[in-house]
């Protein structure tokens, strides 16, 4: 008894401080329904882009990714195929490098526009310099998919999560989780899984 | 339950392994040069006969026990897919358990490693132990980790967690982890925290303290 009575006050404190840290780690960003604002990033050809850019998109497939993270290269192939079909439906890749590039120098523009080039990205790979966008967005990692419906309110978070469910193997994947949510929207459904989780690398401050 | 069984027969099988070829080299110094102790030679010959059916009984058996563990480089992985994962997040033993979810992919998890290593030493004493947890790609396991694991002379307990279907079990480890790591759990018994985050060693052993007092 008496060592119950001890471990009470330590039970509340345990309780405080994983309260506090809980406060921490949600993270501030875009939820589903949420209105993602509009942003002007440079591309690796210099020219600013912005999602209003974009007269005929219905939507847009925000994916922050990067050059020097191995999950996200695993997918790149994947995010060039996602632009190659959804492109033409009206659901653009809008891929987005947020790390800070002086802690990453792989990621600097110059070494984006070798990658873009190498792997022929036909959708616009834009950094976020000064690091302000992907914190908008609540984005943690690389990669880390939003995708984003256009309505008459504005550009709406209707997914966010991963590609697919499987990172190492794209030929073993069972459900493409992007590839549901924008083929839902294309005709006027709601998106069944908006939301999933996976590994990937932090996105570097 | 797994690795203490493959643990024990593992070390049976070197064992018995040693045993058998000590006993053919005892065998062989005594039939070239004692032979007159022939008699004895063979009575030894036949307990090593017998020895060395025990190994390969054995060795069957390990076969079976440890169909997840690949072996090169000296370093053995222990893989898991999460169901077989699950029970280093669940252990009742009053002890508290550093979990750290990490990849030789991840730089800051790599830089983070020596402050968990340097726990698991320094709080043994205190009833600590630090889990390294792998998130590495397969194709890696034999290119990258493995010599990771040996170069950098890891003590603490290392396992790989080997399940592509992230998006069932992350919210399992936390419902507040996004994915990305690094990323720890400590707990004892019942009591866990979550952080999704990079630790100091300072850091690391403030929060490991907490649940210790």
């Amino acid at each position: 008894m008496k060592k119950l009575i001890k471990l009470v006050p330590a039970a509340i404190l345990v309780l405080f401080i994983s309260a506090f840290t809980l406060n921490k780690t949600v993270s501030n960003g875009y939820g589903i329904g949420d209105i993602a604002e509009d942003f002007s990033l440079k591309n690796i050809d210099g020219n600013m882009v912005s999602l209003s850019d974009y007269k005929e998109a219905k939507g847009f497939i925000v994916t922050f990714t990067c050059n020097t993270c191995p999950f996200a290269v695993m997918y790149e192939d994947r995010i060039q195929a996602l632009n190659e079909k959804y492109a033409p439906k009206g659901y653009p890749v809008i891929a987005i490098m947020p790390n800070n590039t002086d802690v990453k120098p792989g990621d600097a523009l110059p070494e984006m526009k070798k990658r873009a080039e190498e792997k022929g990205f036909t959708f616009p790979y834009l950094i976020d310099e000064g690091q302000h966008v992907y914190p908008k967005f609540g984005a943690t990692k690389t990669p880390h998919i939003y995708v984003l419906e256009k309505t008459n309110k504005g550009n709406v978070v209707k997914y966010i999560g991963a590609i697919d469910d499987n990172h190492t193997d794209a030929s073993a994947v069972k459900v493409k989780f992007v590839e549901n949510a924008v083929d839902a929207l294309l005709v006027g459904k709601e998106v069944e899984q908006k939301e999933t989780k996976a590994i990937g690398c932090t996105i570097k401050v | 339950m797994k690795i203490v069984l493959h643990k024990t027969l593992n070390r049976f099988l070197h064992k018995s392994l040693l045993n058998y070829k000590k006993c053919k080299e005892v065998l062989f110094n005594f039939i070239v040069m004692k032979l007159k102790a022939l008699f004895v030679a063979i009575l030894l010959m036949a307990s090593c006969k017998e020895n060395s059916k025990i190994t390969e009984v054995v060795k069957e058996t390990t076969k079976e026990v440890a169909v997840n563990t690949s072996e090169t480089n000296d370093v053995k992985l222990e893989i898991y897919d999460f169901a077989g994962f699950e029970q280093f997040l669940n252990k009742k033993d009053d002890k508290t358990y550093v979990v750290n979810f990490w990849a030789t992919w991840c730089a800051p998890c790599v830089k983070e490693l020596p402050y968990f290593e340097k726990l698991n030493s320094e709080y043994q004493s205190k009833n600590v132990e630090v889990i390294l947890v792998s998130l590495d790609f397969p194709h890696m396991y034999d290119k990258k980790l493995k010599p990771f694991i040996k170069e950098n002379a890891l003590k603490s307990k290392v396992i790989v967690l080997e399940d592509p279907d992230m998006n069932s079990w992350i919210p399992k480890v936390d419902k507040g982890w996004s994915g990305s790591i690094p990323a720890t759990v400590i707990y004892k018994n019942d009591t866990s925290r979550f952080y999704e985050q990079s630790f100091n060693y300072e850091e690391l052993q403030q929060e490991v303290n907490q649940f210790l007092k």
